[in-house]
């Protein structure tokens, strides 16, 4: 591994490249067209995106979707986090068929999560009438994000040395004042990705909003999917425009602060 | 540390935003544009705060005039959630999985019967639905609601077929078009048993209620076989696919090809002779609902003669009222009035869905699984 | 507060948004849609062989499909200078921030009778293709949707093995095809075995690459489950059913690939 590739392996390269990127060029470029049709170009204009903007439809299936994902990744690092600190604390005896069940949404196929929640949610409906909706869609989200909120905090935990909290203890903290003044800290690289993980697989959801929303709700990528079962507008084509030109920005972002702290550390470095 | 200020950074965006869309009060976004197909979608169920009376309503897709529900909400201050379903089975499938909060659905013939004889309706207070004398006396008293208590009629129609004549020259006037090897991989086909099975029962020359089950089977055969030379199982997917020119061929709802006649001229429609089905769709409320009296000012409302005419104008679907239907009739281009409002030579072929035995309906079950598997 | 409380309300959330959960669709498995006992929704379990069957081999296509792709990548990428690096690789990782619904979609234009696939051949005056609604066309849409999924555990763990090992490999006159075949991909394998799982599960029960791309012709274990519960065949004790023998193979896949895995690993004496 101490060669760079090749001219092959750099060709190579491209081509899957190309394969990931040929599709998204696609939808970009027919974003644009004059007419509804996604395979024949017939002109520029910006119709789909007027069009787009004042759809209520897929405003309200975003907005839906940005304030579940929102709560839904708060509440899910909340529990997770107060959850991966108690699962460490255990013995091993307890906290190993624990640690497997909260494995199990993330290991099972996430229609069987979907189809499992959803018959809860009618079952305690039926008993408690409550419907699908609102609340058992945050419900859904926040219980499928939060294995992965504790896996990613397991392994800060387990870096932690154990004396600093022995020595917080010593000097007369709490447990509870040892917990937010020492653990936390330590872990909150985990916490902040934890966070990010579960906010990123809350917004791109679909099977699981789609078994457990009901049928008045709906969140983008629900929307998305019941417009590709009718006429589909180039409108869908404007969103993913948008949606992907904000991911590369906020992408091109980090990385170029990225860059130039490792270059300002390397400076220093160098000095 | 630059992680966390970006992280915090998104999560205060996200927030405003979130919090903005909260205080907007997002009202069903009319737009009677018929191609951006604007189905107005309920958002956060957020809008019980604002205190105002509210009905979800529940349709199939290009089905109403959505500036027909702005007019409701002026008239009657009542906010309407308007949210649509692919077909019957789906519908059915919403409402029994316990999901779907709803005021106002309106499934077709056969859906209601097997709706009224699962007790899944609540029954319409008539008095509440004075315009329900508008209705068509001959969609009333159908064998799916044989005393009328139960829905009031909406829309009216038969199936058909529906070609491409560029691609297909010559007159087509039986299903057999449908299993045809010429068109192979340009032919459509109904995604949903009822409609797939009755138009294999139709072509083999029996009842498309029949519960005789051999003739099904027969009829599961046919359609095993068209399988190698279908494209796809559609519904609303049918208008980009005919109108684009991806497939040739497709049985559909009449009205439905006036819409696509618009998009693209080389389109033609037939109704085979060997019979077709005559559908009512209507309108009815779900056990279950909170606002049965809005519900039904919102049923009333919609079988008033300028509602009914605005919606038949928008989708070409024939009223159930029959006023709406008179003026509307005169309106149309003479060629299109027997794709509309059936002669009485076709209607006379025709059958209605019934509402099967639950070992038919099994039946059904099992073989449209195993088509589509 | 003593700190084995604090996974207490977890717990508690667990057993009832995971456990019960699972619990219900046992119940549901074996019960009819009136409340009765019967096994009489797994017995008819045969029927449904061909979609099972079929599943399987659409998955492990794309999985192969996916390893063959996606390798070599992992494998160029981890020897790149660690600025191209961190570009190749948020590159490659930047589709998957797009919706896949989105993604999906966009094959639509592509492998259409009229898309753009076929205008190109047409230009060319090459013969078209029917590939939409296919299984072709499925498969490249797992593909498409799997591949940097694949991609990423292999690169992990390749980026991770010590370069020293490598040197020593080559001062000991090993070369590079050789370096590769009797130390990286061994190495390599544990992040294969992850790929692996991370690609077949969701392609054994995806649903909306079907529906998009199939067209209805191609009909999936996610179809078939869909269909039970929110489709045109509504039974949710079948569906129950089908989705309990869904999730034992997937158990037992995960139970083989972890043993496969851990056997590796003492093959190469780590």
């Amino acid at each position: 591994m101490n060669k760079k590739p090749g001219f092959f392996g750099r060709f190579y390269m491209s081509i899957i490249l190309f394969f990931l990127y040929a599709p998204i060029f696609v939808l970009i470029v027919f974003s644009f067209n004059s007419t509804r049709s996604r395979t024949v170009w017939t002109g520029f204009s910006l119709e789909w995106y007027r069009r787009l903007f004042s759809d209520g439809t897929i405003l309200d299936a975003f907005y839906t979707t940005l304030i579940v994902a929102v709560l839904a990744s708060v509440i899910a690092t909340f529990i997770g986090t107060v959850a991966a600190v108690g699962f460490f604390n255990m013995r091993s005896r307890w906290r190993t068929p624990l640690t497997q069940i909260n494995n199990i949404p993330m290991m099972n196929a996430d229609i069987v999560t979907g189809v499992s929640l959803s018959l809860l949610f009618v079952s305690l409906g039926t008993m408690l009438s409550f419907r699908l909706g609102f609340g058992t869609l945050l419900l859904a989200h926040v219980t499928f994000c939060i294995p992965y909120v504790v896996l990613a905090i397991m392994p800060k935990l387990r870096q932690i040395d154990r004396n600093l909290v022995d020595a917080a203890c010593d000097l007369g903290c709490t447990w509870m004042q040892a917990f937010r003044k020492v653990i936390i800290p330590e872990i909150r690289p985990g916490i902040i990705n934890g966070l990010i993980i579960a906010f990123t697989l809350s917004i791109d959801d679909f099977v699981i909003s789609y078994f457990t929303a009901g049928g008045n709700i709906m969140t983008l990528p629900m929307q998305i999917f019941a417009m590709t079962r009718r006429r589909v507008s180039p409108e869908i084509n404007a969103l993913s425009t948008i949606l992907f030109m904000s991911v590369l920005i906020l992408l091109i972002i980090i990385n170029v602060r990225d860059i130039k702290q490792e270059e300002k550390l390397r400076q220093r470095t160098s000095v | 540390m630059k992680k966390t200020i970006i992280a915090i950074a998104l999560l205060c965006l996200m927030l405003t935003i979130a919090l903005t869309a909260c205080g907007q009060s997002s009202s069903t976004q009319g737009g009677s544009t018929a191609e951006s197909g604007s189905e107005a979608q309920a958002p956060a169920g957020q809008d019980s705060s604002s205190g105002q009376e509210t009905i979800f309503v529940h349709n199939w897709g290009y089905f109403i005039d959505m500036d027909v529900l702005r007019i409701f909400e002026e008239e009657y201050g009542i906010r309407v959630r308007y949210s649509e379903f692919v077909n019957n089975e789906t519908l059915y499938a919403a409402l029994n999985l316990g999901g779907m909060i709803a005021d106002v659905i309106i499934p077709s013939d056969y859906m209601i019967g097997r709706m009224i004889a699962e007790d899944m309706l609540y029954e319409l207070n008539f008095d509440n639905i004075p315009n329900a004398s508008l209705i068509d006396p001959r969609f009333r008293g159908l064998d799916f609601d044989p005393e009328n208590r139960f829905a009031v009629p909406y829309k009216v129609g038969t199936v058909g077929l529906i070609y491409n004549s560029a691609m297909i020259p010559y007159e087509i006037t039986s299903w057999g078009a449908l299993f045809d090897e010429r068109f192979a991989g340009q032919i459509l086909m109904f995604d949903n048993p009822r409609d797939a099975f009755a138009v294999a029962l139709k072509y083999l020359g029996y009842n498309i209620n029949t519960t005789n089950e051999s003739e099904i089977q027969e009829a599961f055969e046919l359609l095993s076989q068209q399988r190698g030379i279908l494209q796809a199982y559609v519904m609303d997917q049918i208008f980009d696919k005919l109108e684009s020119g991806e497939a040739w061929i497709g049985p559909y709802y009449a009205p439905d090809f006036l819409t696509m006649y618009a998009n693209n001229p080389d389109l033609r429609f037939v109704r085979p002779v060997e019979g077709t089905n005559f559908f009512v769709d209507a309108m009815v409320i779900p056990r279950g609902s909170q606002n049965r009296a809005n519900a039904e000012k919102f049923i009333n409302f919609m079988s008033r003669t300028d509602i009914a005419l605005m919606n038949m104008r928008w989708s070409h679907y024939a009223s159930a009222n029959y006023e709406a239907a008179a003026i509307f009739a005169q309106e149309l281009d003479p060629a299109y009035r027997e794709v509309v409002f059936v002669g009485e030579v076709d209607y006379a072929k025709s059958e209605v869905f019934l509402h099967l035995p639950q070992h038919i309906l099994d039946l059904y079950d099992r073989l449209w699984i195993q088509l589509r598997s | 507060m003593k700190p084995n409380y604090f996974s207490i309300p977890y717990v508690g959330w667990m057993a009832l948004f995971v456990v019960t959960p699972i619990v219900m669709v046992f119940v549901f498995a074996l019960t009819t849609p009136t409340g009765e006992f019967t096994l009489r929704n797994f017995s008819d379990m045969g029927l449904f062989l061909p979609v099972f069957i079929r599943s399987f081999r659409l998955a492990f296509l794309a999985t192969v499909v996916c390893i063959v792709l996606g390798y070599p990548v992992a494998y160029l990428l981890a020897r790149e200078t660690t600025r191209v690096q961190r570009i190749l690789f948020m590159l490659i990782m930047l589709p998957l921030w797009m919706n896949f619904l989105l993604r999906t979609y966009a094959w639509m234009s592509i492998l259409e009778n009229t898309g753009l696939l076929n205008q190109l051949l047409s230009f060319l005056s090459l013969p078209t293709v029917r590939i939409i609604n296919t299984e072709t066309a499925v498969v490249i849409g797992m593909v498409y949707n799997f591949l940097p999924f694949m991609i990423l555990p292999i690169y992990s763990v390749i980026v991770k093995i010590d370069k020293n090992l490598i040197e020593a490999a080559h001062d000991l006159g090993a070369n590079t095809f050789s370096v590769f075949r009797k130390l990286i991909a061994p190495l390599s394998i544990p992040g294969i075995l992850s790929g692996v799982t991370m690609v077949f599960v969701p392609a054994v029960s995806a649903f909306v690459i079907t529906q998009l791309l199939g067209g209805g012709m191609v009909f999936l274990l996610g179809d078939l489950i869909e269909m039970q519960f929110l489709g045109t065949a509504h039974n949710p004790n079948v569906g129950s059913a089908i989705s309990i023998v869904m999730m034992l193979i997937v158990i037992v896949f995960v139970i083989v690939m972890n043993k496969f895995g851990s056997g590796e690993e003492k093959a190469v004496g780590l």
